[in-house]
């Protein structure tokens, strides 16, 4: 056995508005750059809808994440190594721009600067890829809200699984929204894509980044994650990913996207796991085991071996403690409520998710009934195969059992509660019925209705011994553009120099710029 | 003259060579990238790419065997000095027009895509030129002189007995210039300008042949690093040292 630990995110969807707060707050500290205008670490997809990349889940199109061979033994989806490096020169399974979205903004100049006229000026948007005057055609969010349903929404992947038949009632029936970042999986394919080797996986809290400074721009790894959340920076020629924040991380804060989120609704602290049985699990035969496979290797922090073995391995006492009060853990394998998106891509990824019980609940009102009632929503969850499908598809390889399972415990909860909250006798048999006790569905109700930042965020900081090396050192420029999150971090001598020669004029033009519209006309007098 | 054309200044390139990417590794790791352009731009690119690619490494195999191979090597093994031409000319005419017609695609790409147009950089603008004539210019030693005998050279030229040698030589620090004399035009100018090329190639997007990603075949899939190990390496600027930084801290593994 050798432990490690990871950092992970449980995000309870029942509690998701869909209000971008997130996605917003995060491209605000990470992705409000040039050459990165059209990634979001951080995005909120409608579901059922098309995501973002645009169908980004059709593995069989892009071939992201691993497949389990003939042989019993995983390998990237898109080929061996010697495959794969054969396609080096034009990568087939990157995303085209159009794919994420052209990013544009708009000739705000126009609106002061045009001459007295008849018409009101218009800011015309203009593409922030070539400096053109576009259509605005698609966006990160384009089908938000079931907007552009059924026309759209018809392409989502999940969807063209579940049968034709039920996809009509279904879409009017329900939708909610998926929030989604980096999952830090232990598997990562994206680590395994990269040819250079400057994707690492860091061994003290499993936080997935890219060496900025070892990145030689063969853009392997976007194709190489399933999730698509690699993302190429068009402008250094360099892989950029969430970092789970690590700089907040690492002094104890949770990441801006948990830290902003208007609903509570993320969890954010330690697992535990065996390193060495990842390979193992993540190649289970049948995809529906994969769901058990992960939460397998992830071991009991109250576990005496565990402890031993995990100090053995060097974890500290602070955070073996915090392993302890996990959340995540908890919700995970403890209330086993908690599932990850997508298992079957084999990744094992670390980010979970409450599925949401809010379409049943919805659907018995509809129909009149009481959306409270524990008998009414076993029943309802029971007959209402579709929705159950779609998550199935989601967080369980499509198998409906699990998903059924956390629905039911959900619903349990939802009705224990009411008997609590309106003084009325508790009905044990509600508890029972998910094989829980009274007191542990009370502990869930707090722990997903009334935690505290503290209970949400049980997170260790880094350790003091080592502080003064780590990577919040203002050691990188933020003059120029070339500035970026992990600059700097590579190994080797020499000091950090915020400069790529080949754009250096480019770079500090647009730093010196007032407006995209300077650098543009600048551009047209060097050229002509 | 002829001193500096072939030996001074080939000198000068390679130095160039050699310290431009020692340089660039030491300072700008950053920019060290193949600058990839697909995000903008995906039909031509896939054809030009690997047609240029694919081209361009065959023919640097070529110039390895043509250059580093000398012609004794050859005649010991019973290789005629015609089958060899035979051959080489004939590989090197369809690595050449592979490589030809992936650069026309990627230069006309690059002109016509307004995204990428807009990001060709200064140095580009010198390197692309600079690339289309070396390779020109080996097009017409390898088609025109061997294959259809410009210049008078009806059986070929025999660059291993002239400009190999003088390559050879330069790069075992016996330079002399007298093997290029009687050489044609095209393997001279051919010769300088890929001298030039190699002079500027450290300061290009060119760096990524260097960077070429041959350690991939050997390493384990999951690459692990450690903060620790990042933190050691990384010293702050002058002045920003922090304060429990200056006293030495005990490092330990938590
Ligand atoms: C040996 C391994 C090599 C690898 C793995 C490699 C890989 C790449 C990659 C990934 C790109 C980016 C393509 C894109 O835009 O997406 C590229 C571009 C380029 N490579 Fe290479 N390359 C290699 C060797 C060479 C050599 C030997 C040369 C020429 C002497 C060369 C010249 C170029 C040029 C000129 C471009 C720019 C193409 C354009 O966008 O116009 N490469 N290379
Ligand atoms: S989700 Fe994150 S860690 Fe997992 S493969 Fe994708 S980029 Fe890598
Ligand atoms: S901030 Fe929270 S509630 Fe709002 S979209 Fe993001 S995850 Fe959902």
């Amino acid at each position: 056995m050798r432990v490690m630990a990871q950092m992970g995110m449980v995000m309870n969807l029942d509690k998701c508005i869909g209000c971008h707060t997130c996605s917003v707050t995060c491209k605000q500290a990470w992705t409000n750059r040039t050459g990165v205008e059209y990634v979001w670490f951080n995005n909120v997809e409608t579901r059922p809808g098309l995501g973002y990349p645009r169908t980004y889940e059709d593995q069989d199109h892009w071939q992201g994440g691993w497949e389990r061979n003939r042989r019993g033994r995983l390998r990237l989806r898109s080929g061996g190594r010697a495959s794969r490096m054969m396609r080096i020169f034009a990568n087939p399974k990157l995303p085209s721009l159009t794919d994420y979205y052209e990013p544009w903004t708009y000739d705000y100049d126009t609106l002061i600067s045009a001459p007295a006229q008849k018409d009101i000026p218009v800011a015309r948007p203009i593409s922030q890829i070539d400096g053109r005057p576009m259509q605005i055609k698609w966006s990160a969010n384009w089908d938000d809200d079931l907007g552009g349903s059924p026309e759209h929404t018809i392409d989502d992947p999940i969807l063209k699984k579940i049968s034709k038949k039920i996809r009509l009632d279904y879409e009017s029936a329900f939708m909610f929204h998926l929030p989604r970042i980096c999952e830090h999986c232990l598997n990562p394919s994206c680590v395994a894509s990269c040819p250079s080797g400057a994707m690492y996986k860091r061994s003290e809290d499993g936080i997935v980044l890219v060496d900025q400074d070892r990145c030689r721009g063969w853009r392997m790894c976007v194709s190489g994650c399933p999730y698509k959340k690699v993302y190429f920076n068009h402008r250094t020629g360099k892989a950029e990913k969430c970092t789970f924040c690590y700089p907040r991380i690492e002094v104890g804060q949770p990441t801006v996207c948990a830290e902003t989120c208007v609903g509570r609704l993320r969890y954010i602290g330690l697992f535990l796991y065996d390193a060495d049985a990842v390979l193992e699990a993540a190649s289970v035969e049948d995809p529906t085991d994969l769901l058990e496979a992960q939460r397998s290797i992830l071991l009991d922090p109250h576990d005496p071996a565990v402890l031993a073995a995990a100090r053995a391995a060097g974890i500290a006492e602070d955070w073996l403690d915090a392993a302890r009060r996990s959340p995540v853990y908890d919700l995970a394998c403890r209330y086993r409520v908690a599932l990850p998106l997508h298992p079957e891509y084999r990744t094992m990824p670390m980010v979970w998710y409450i599925p949401p019980l809010s379409p049943v609940v919805e659907a018995l009102r509809d129909t009149g009934f009481d959306g409270e009632d524990g008998r009414s929503l076993f029943a309802a969850i029971d007959a209402l195969r579709i929705p159950v499908e779609y998550l199935a598809e989601l967080f369980t390889a499509g198998d409906p059992q699990p998903v059924k399972g956390v629905l039911r415990t959900l619903a349990a909860m939802r009705a224990h509660m009411r008997c609590v909250n309106l003084g009325e006798p508790v009905d044990a048999s509600i508890a029972e019925a998910v094989g829980m006790t009274a007191d542990e569905i009370e502990a869930l109700y707090r722990l997903l209705a009334i935690a505290k930042y503290e209970d949400r965020y049980v997170i260790p900081s880094a350790h003091v011994e080592i502080a003064g090396q780590l990577d919040e050192l203002p050691g990188c420029s933020v003059d120029f553009e070339s500035w970026s999150p992990h600059g700097g971090q590579g190994l080797g001598g020499g000091e950090p120099v915020p400069v790529a020669i080949q754009t250096f004029n480019l770079a500090r033009r647009r730093a010196q710029a007032d407006r995209f519209a300077d650098l543009e006309e600048e551009q047209m007098k060097g050229e002509s | 003259m002829k001193t500096f054309l072939w030996i001074i200044f080939p000198y000068i390139c390679l130095t160039s060579f050699i310290l431009g990417h020692v340089w660039r590794y030491k300072y700008d790791k950053f920019g060290w990238t193949s600058r990839s352009s697909q995000l903008y731009e995906k039909k031509i690119l896939s054809w030009g790419s690997p047609l240029f690619h694919y081209g361009i490494l065959g023919v640097l195999a070529g110039h390895v065997v043509g250059l580093f191979v000398p012609e004794s090597w050859t005649n010991d093994l019973g290789i005629s000095e015609h089958r060899y031409h035979l051959v080489a000319v004939s590989l090197g005419t369809v690595a050449g027009v592979a490589t030809v017609t992936g650069l026309v695609l990627l230069i006309y790409r690059r002109r016509t895509t307004p995204s990428v147009f807009r990001v060709t950089s200064a140095t580009d603008k010198i390197m692309y030129p600079l690339l289309g004539i070396v390779i020109a210019l080996g097009l017409v030693n390898t088609i025109g002189v061997n294959l259809f005998g410009l210049g008078g050279y009806s059986g070929g030229y025999n660059y291993r007995n002239s400009v190999a040698v003088w390559f050879r030589d330069v790069l075992t620090f016996h330079p002399s210039a007298a093997p290029m004399i009687g050489a044609t035009w095209s393997f001279e100018l051919h010769a300088l300008f890929a001298m030039l090329l190699l002079g500027v190639w450290p300061y290009t997007r060119l760096v990524h042949v260097l960077a070429a990603p041959v350690g991939y075949a050997y390493r384990p899939y999951i690459v692990y690093r450690s903060r620790d190990a990042q933190g050691a390496s990384r010293l702050p600027r002058r002045g920003w040292e922090r304060v429990d930084q200056r006293v030495s801290v005990k490092r330990g593994r938590h």
